[in-house]
């Protein structure tokens, strides 16, 4: 197997909606150079749609702010962290648990942790109340192509 | 991409077409566009038909499932149809399986209801 390039990538964009597209758009293109299969694209970028949706809405309650989107990819392994300085989450155990949204009158499924969990080989989460939110998921590209063969 | 919406009534069934991309972004304008058709006609059963539908996060599962619970006051039904893999994958997570019917296209769906 040919030896991929190690690659680094960091942005910064407004909290608003119209950057969960963006953001999307953003990871397809970082990971295009690592073949990634269909379903791995997919994933990825649902992982990237989900973190960019909850620091909109739960992390700067639809008011704006600034996310930190970093890509790293080392061999054929993609690391993501997806970071907004917004209010935190108070009881993360709780936030976690499928189903679980503190926005039930939004329509929110409570399901976006559990999917940013199910998609990636690792999924770290850190949060402090008053200074915001960090999601780090990894994903190694080659792994996960056998484990589906 | 953004989403595009197409929306017709036959009998008393809404059918919903989807094309683009569904996320927290774009599922303000179909819940929108659906609500304003609930409110003017008598509306008991829905078919979302994701065909051409190419990206849906738990945003979409959350616009389905409110949809759901309206149908269901009325004592109608909701299938889906024409589920890619990824989006099957997204709604096994949420567990849509048991309480929506999911059919393989709009035939079948109408076809279920009796709308054919
Ligand atoms: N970035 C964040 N900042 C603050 N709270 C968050 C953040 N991400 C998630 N949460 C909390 O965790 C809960 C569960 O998140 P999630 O599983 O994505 O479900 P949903 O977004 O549908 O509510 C949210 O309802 C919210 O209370
Ligand atoms: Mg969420």
């Amino acid at each position: 197997m040919k030896q991929k390039r190690d690659n680094y990538a960091e942005i910064i964009f407004d909290a608003i909606s119209e950057n969960e597209a963006f953001a999307r758009i953003i990871v397809a293109g970082f990971i295009m150079p690592l073949d990634p299969t269909i379903d791995q694209l997919n994933e990825l970028k649902t992982i990237v749609s989900e973190a960019v949706t909850n620091c909109i809405i739960h992390g700067y309650e639809n008011r704006g702010g600034k996310i930190k989107l970093t890509l790293e990819s080392y061999h054929n392994e993609v690391t993501i962290t997806v970071v907004d300085y917004g209010k935190g989450i108070e009881d993360l155990n709780r936030a976690k648990e499928l189903f679980y949204t503190s926005k039930p009158e939004e329509e929110r499924s409570g399901m976006g942790l559990t999917i940013m969990e199910i998609f990636s080989d690792e999924f770290h989460i850190h949060s402090k109340m008053g200074e915001g939110t960090i999601i780090k998921i990894k994903k190694n590209l080659d792994y996960t192509k056998e484990k589906y063969a | 991409m953004p989403l595009s919406v197409h929306l017709f009534i036959k009998a008393d069934t809404l059918f919903v077409r989807l094309s683009g991309e569904l996320d927290h972004h774009t599922s303000f304008q179909l819940r929108e566009r659906i609500n304003s058709l609930m409110d003017k006609y008598e509306i008991r059963n829905m078919i979302f038909n994701f065909k051409n539908l190419s990206f849906m996060d738990s945003s979409g599962i959350g616009v389905i499932l409110g949809r759901y619970n309206q149908v269901k006051r009325n004592k109608g039904i909701l299938i889906v149809c024409e589920l890619n893999s990824m989006i099957e994958k997204i709604i096994k997570v949420s567990g849509l399986y048991k309480i929506l019917v999911i059919t393989k296209d709009e035939e079948q769906a109408s076809n279920y209801l009796g709308v054919a």
